[in-house]
Order: structure tokens, then C-alpha cells, then sequence
């Protein structure tokens, strides 16, 4: 069984070549059903695999086992969290390519296939970021990720805004990386390893008493280049301008599990090479965490709130989640990783079929634009119901998965970082529903027009015109993640498997407790008040002069975010500080 | 264990940044991102260096007879090289685009995503 780990990597990589090559040759249709077989066989392959992962399955590529103490092979580590995160990917990946079925009706002249390609190698890459057992590799598929996400971004090259949001998303990740490779030298200077667990141990061995500045400066680059990835307060500026301006299918990846990839790798490299006595200690992983995954929730919210462009809104309600998971992961028990697990798990449902709805109203009205869409969504029925539901998901309204992932995590985070919980979903899901209820619906006044801001009228559709009818894939589509969504907080069970996958020692399982349910009403009768003011009283709601700053920060310019991100290697360092010095 | 390595990659990688924060033109934008990246193929090469060490290859030399440098470092840096040999085309790529529906290369221009 283990034979069989490369092969998530290696077959949607073969399919992608075997596209490039052929491609032109062959008519669109012959192209998506190759897209679509290897696509599904992966995802195929990657939950069997999942199911057998107990115990978990190593590899070492192409017969190359360690010799004693030296090992320079290449290691694929099969367990829970990583074919979960693969599979996670792959069926993602399926939903868009599905959802891209009628999407790009005439593909470039000359380079049908390309985009199929693309997306393969994008799942290619993503699983074998997941599998990756040595660091060096986890880096390489660190960088072939994004290089394929920024050339998915701008896709459509001739728009002048998708070109800018690449480029920004391409300086910005592939600095991170940059800091994410200086990390892991210096982590082989130490130990000579570049096996995860290996480099864990030998940091235990090599300094029995504690970290010290190398091991310090070390953890501090390496979750530099994993927090660009998943967009942590201050890394964060790359992702709503990338994410307004890639083509929809790619959104609902990069959305839906890219960014979550940032988050797994966290928690990854953390566990297994700086938990030791060697590495950094909890608690100041725990102050780094939980700090910067709180400041990422609030500013991802209130900016989400915001938001008139409606992919942009989105993104921010992203930023917002993901900085509830890094506060989940920060807390390190057993209780909150599984609690994170199920809420990735429905988020990237949610998340997924609301850029699905979104992509409807682009190629239906050409437009994204809360504003300027006012009453006009009324004709798209089955779009604006899928919106509101999915907007109740994100609130976290049980029984859907997102409900019972968050509510296992707040238990386990505790105190007041449960109000940052309820305060972020609420937020974000209120303004998901404020846009229902204006566009769908045409509630309350229009809006008036702020001066700081980007608009999301006059966006190019993604179709070769504007759409007389919403093509069934993409109404599908949403609602089949909607259901999957649904399906993980319902079915019997799903919350134990979830946890058995996560951990063997797991906490038993993750169920519903009326604690739980009564936060996660709480939380979509707050969203739902907020919307409902919003509508009726669009001027006590307006952006008021203290998030003026904040929106200034979103400049646009590459440049600051770079310093930025210097800004936020520096915070942190003396975050994690306090136990190399007390050591 | 000589220091100067290690600074120098230091200093390359601040400079780069530093660079990447003030610049007023995309080209140089992208070569500045080409410097922060050299300053990781200096540390890499700089961890493997063995004091008297000799390129490892056996051809002409007997195994064990004299210091080798690490090759694990230099087979890294090969392929941080293709990685980055790829990021900069596609940047420079995006750069063209941006030149010709912006019609400039200036970021200080460049204020459509904002807010």
C-alpha cells in the first residue's frame, strides 16, 4: 500500500504532461474528460489511501532507505492529516474543474488543455506538499504550488488588474519561500537532516538544554514562509488582492485549501521537529499562535465587513477563518486539532460554493459589485438561496460541519478567545448575508459609495459574454459542497473518524454539546442582527473614521507588503523570544 | 567556522528586501526578489563548505584520501536555482502584461486594488 504514496503526485503530474503535449491536437471535450479521470482517479487513490492510513504509511522514494545514521533519500509520510489535507485537494479540484466546465468557453487559440494542465499540476503540487516527510521537499512543492497559483491567477493575462494581483501574490509568496528555505539550511547546518522527524531529533540531541539563537532564528524564518502561505496578519496583504482577481474555480482552491495548506504546515513542522526539548518550547509557540491568529481573525473581519467587491469579501472572511485555525493549532491539545480539522474540512466547503455563487452573478451581470448589483440577483433563484445557506455555514449554524468543527475548537481554546471565535464567524457570515439580502433580494436602500475602496463593477466575465442563464455545472457545483458541508456535522460518526485521523492519541471523538450548539446559534443570530442592520440602516453601519487606518494599510503597493512581511519575521521573533532566553 | 559567509547572505538577502520595499520600477522589483534568493544559495553553499574540502567527485581523487565539501548543500542549490529560474521568467512575464494594459512599470502607479 505504501508503494503507492508517489503516485499522488506522480499521476495528476503524468496527466498534466500528457495534456501539454496532446492538447492542442485534441477538441476541449476529449481534454476536460482527461482532466476529469485523473483528477478523480487521485482523489480516488487518495482516500483509499486515507482509510488504510492506520497505522500511519512511510515511504522512501525510489529505494533509498537511511543507512544507519545517513539518510538521503526522499521521504513521503501517508498519515491521517497528510491524505486527509491530499484528499481534501483532489476533490476540490474536481469541484472546480467541474465548475470550469462552462466556464472558459473558448480557451487561448491554440492552448486548449493549458488550464486543465495547470489545475493538475496545482493538485499535483498541493498533494505533495501535504505527503512531504522532509523539509526540503515540503519546500520545492512549497514553491511549485505557488508558481502554478500565481500563473492561475493571472490566467486571463489581458485583464489589467488580474496581471497586478499575480505579480503582488507572486513577490510576496515567493519572498516567504525564499525565508522558508533559509530556515531550513540553517536546521540542516545544525542536525545534517532534512527528514522532518530526523531534524527533531537531532535538535534534541544537540541541545539537550534548550534552543538557542540558531534554532531560534530558524523557527522564526521557517513559519515566516508558512504564514505568507496562510495569510497571517501582518503576511496577509497578498491574498484578497490574488483572490479578486483569479478566475473563480481558482478561488474556490485557493480558498478553499491552499491557504489552509499555510495552517497544516504550521501545525506539521511544529509537531514534529521544534516540540522537542530541543526546539522551541509550547508555550511560546502557544503566545505566537494564538497572538498572531487573533489579530488575524479581528483584522480579517473587520475588513471582510467592509468589502463591496464581492470575490474581495470573501477573501477577507478567509483571512479572518484562518486566523481561527492558527488560534486552534496554537493552543496544541489533542481537543482543538480535531476541532480545526472538521472546521477546515467545512469551511473549504462553504467557502468553496460561495465563490461558486459568485462566479454565477460575474458571468450573469459582468459584475461583483454589492452596489451596483443592488435588486438585480432577483432572477437567480437557486444562486441566492445557495448564498444564504452558505453564508449560515459560515456562521457556524448547526448542524452543518463548520458548527461542530468550531464548536469542539472553542471548548478547547476556552476563555475569552471564544469570543473571538463567535465575534469572527458572526462578522463574516453577516456580511455574506448582508450581500444575499441586497443583491438577491433587494432590501434597503442602495448604499452610498466610500472613497477608499475597490469597487467590483466593470469586471471582464470569465465566459466569452455575459451568461443568459446560470449552466447547471455551476449551480451544481455549490450545491453539492453545500451538501458535503452539511453531511460532515450530520452523519454519525464523521466527527469520530475525523479525530481517529488526526491523532491516535485523539480526544474520543469530536460530538455536539449543547454548549457547543448554543455558541454556534449564538453566533448565526448575531450575523443574521448585523445583516439585518445593515440593510435597514446602511448609515449606522458605514465605514466610521477609526478603520479608515486599516483600509489604508491595503494599499495595493507591493512594496509596503513586503515590509510588511519584515515587519512580521521581526514580531515573530520576539514573540517566540522569551524561551530561548529562559532557557 | 568562517563567519563572512553567513553575513554576506545576511546582508544580500536585507539588501534585496530592502530593494523589493523602495522600488520604483517592477523589472527592478523582480531582480531584487533574484538577489533575496541568491543570499539562500550563500547559506546553503556556506553550511556544506568543510575546511581544506575539495569538490565531491571521485573521478580522480580516492575516496576517504582528502575533505569533500558536502554535496547534499550543492545538489539543494541546483534546485533552488531551476525554482527561481522559473518564479523570475513567470514574474517577468507578468511584468510585460502589467506594461502593456497599465501602460506603466511603476508600483507607485499601480493603486486599482486598494481598500
Amino acid at each position: 500500500m505504501r508503494h503507492l504514496l508517489p503516485l499522488l503526485v506522480a499521476l495528476p503530474l503524468l496527466g498534466a504532461a500528457l495534456l501539454v503535449a496532446t492538447g492542442r491536437r485534441l477538441p476541449r471535450v476529449a481534454v476536460e474528460i482527461t482532466g476529469f479521470t485523473v483528477c478523480g482517479g487521485t482523489a480516488a487513490l487518495a482516500l483509499v489511501l486515507l482509510l488504510n492510513s492506520a497505522p500511519p504509511l512511510t515511504e522512501w522514494v525510489g529505494a533509498w532507505p537511511p543507512a544507519g545514521r545517513e539518510s538521503v533519500g526522499i521521504l513521503v509520510v501517508g498519515d491521517g492529516p497528510a491524505l486527509g489535507m491530499a484528499t481534501l485537494a483532489s476533490l476540490l479540484t474536481l469541484a472546480a474543474l467541474a465548475y470550469s466546465w462552462r466556464y472558459f468557453d473558448a480557451p487561448p487559440h491554440g492552448h486548449t488543455g493549458a488550464y486543465t494542465a495547470l489545475m493538475l499540476v496545482f493538485q499535483g503540487a498541493m498533494c505533495g506538499f501535504a505527503l512531504a516527510g522532509d523539509l526540503f521537499n515540503a519546500f520545492v512543492f512549497f514553491e511549485l504550488m505557488s508558481v502554478v497559483a500565481y500563473a492561475l491567477t493571472g490566467y486571463r493575462i489581458d485583464e489589467a488588474k488580474a496581471v497586478q494581483g499575480a505579480l503582488t501574490f507572486g513577490i510576496v509568496n515567493s519572498l516567504g519561500a525564499y525565508a522558508l528555505l533559509m530556515g531550513i539550511a540553517l536546521l540542516y547546518a545544525r542536525t545534517g537532516e532534512l527528514a522532518m522527524a530526523r531534524i527533531g531529533h537531532g535538535l534534541d540531541a544537540a541541545g539537550p538544554g534548550g534552543p538557542d539563537a540558531l534554532v531560534l532564528a530558524s523557527f522564526v524564518l521557517v513559519l515566516t514562509g508558512l504564514l505568507v502561505k496562510a495569510a497571517a496578519v501582518p503576511f496577509h496583504f497578498w491574498l484578497p488582492d490574488a483572490h479578486a482577481v483569479a478566475p473563480t474555480p481558482v478561488c474556490m482552491l485557493l480558498s478553499g485549501v491552499m491557504v489552509e495548506l499555510g495552517a497544516y504546515g504550521v501545525w506539521r513542522v511544529y509537531g514534529t521537529v521544534f516540540a522537542g526539548p530541543g526546539g522551541i518550547p509550547a508555550a511560546d509557540l502557544t503566545r505566537a499562535l494564538v497572538t498572531l491568529g487573533a489579530l488575524t481573525a479581528v483584522t480579517g473581519a473587520v475588513m471582510c465587513w467592509y468589502q463591496r467587491h464581492i470575490k474581495r469579501l470573501l477573501a477577507y472572511s478567509t483571512v479572518a477563518h484562518t486566523g481561527l485555525f492558527l488560534v486552534g493549532l496554537g493552543v496544541l491539545t489533542p481537543e482543538a486539532d480535531d476541532g480545526v480539522a472538521l472546521y477546515l474540512l467545512g469551511h473549504a466547503g462553504v467557502k468553496a460554493a460561495l465563490f461558486a455563487c459568485a462566479g454565477a452573478l460575474l458571468d450573469r451581470f459582468g459584475s461583483v459589485d454589492e452596489h451596483s448589483l443592488h435588486g438585480r440577483g432577483r432572477p437567480l433563484r437557486a444562486t441566492g438561496v445557495m448564498c444564504a445557506v452558505g453564508a449560515l455555514g459560515l456562521a457556524g449554524l448547526p448542524p452543518f460541519g463548520t458548527a461542530l468543527g468550531k464548536a469542539v475548537a472553542e471548548e478547547a481554546v476556552g476563555g475569552p478567545l471564544t469570543v473571538v471565535y463567535v465575534a469572527a464567524s458572526a462578522i463574516t457570515a453577516g456580511a455574506v448575508l448582508r450581500v444575499t439580502a441586497r443583491v438577491f433580494l433587494g432590501l434597503g436602500p442602495r448604499p452610498r459609495d466610500a472613497e477608499y475602496e475597490t469597487s467590483g463593477s466593470h469586471e471582464e466575465p470569465e465566459t466569452t459574454g455575459l451568461l443568459s442563464r446560470v449552466p447547471d455545472t455551476m449551480t451544481t457545483v455549490p450545491a453539492v459542497l453545500l451538501a458535503a458541508a452539511l453531511a460532515m456535522g450530520v452523519v454519525p460518526g464523521f466527527g469520530a473518524l475525523v479525530a481517529r485521523s488526526v491523532g491516535p492519541a485523539g480526544s474520543g471523538g469530536a460530538h455536539w454539546t449543547a454548549h457547543g450548539v448554543l455558541l454556534g446559534v449564538a453566533s448565526t443570530a448575531l450575523a443574521v442582527a448585523l445583516a439585518g442592520l445593515a440593510v435597514t440602516r446602511p448609515d449606522w453601519t458605514a465605514a466610521p473614521g477609526w478603520a479608515a487606518p486599516l483600509r489604508r494599510l491595503q494599499s495595493g503597493h507591493v512594496g509596503d507588503y513586503v515590509a510588511w512581511l519584515l515587519v512580521g519575521t521581526t514580531v515573530l521573533g520576539a514573540l517566540a523570544l522569551p524561551g530561548v532566553l529562559g532557557s | 567556522m568562517h563567519v563572512l559567509p553567513y553575513l554576506v547572505a545576511v546582508h544580500l538577502f536585507l539588501t534585496g528586501c530592502y530593494g523589493l520595499a523602495t522600488s520604483r520600477n517592477l523589472i527592478h522589483a523582480v531582480g531584487c526578489l533574484a538577489v533575496c534568493q541568491s543570499a539562500t544559495y550563500v547559506l546553503l553553499l556556506a553550511v556544506g563548505y568543510r575546511d581544506g574540502g575539495t569538490a565531491p567527485v571521485f573521478s580522480d581523487i580516492r575516496p576517504g584520501s582528502r575533505p569533500v565539501v558536502d554535496p547534499v548543500v550543492q545538489a539543494l542549490t541546483l534546485t533552488d536555482i531551476v525554482v527561481g529560474a522559473t518564479v523570475t521568467a513567470l514574474l517577468l512575464a507578468l511584468v510585460l502584461q502589467i506594461a502593456k494594459r497599465h501602460g506603466t512599470v511603476d508600483p507607485d502607479e499601480l493603486r486599482e486594488l486598494r481598500g
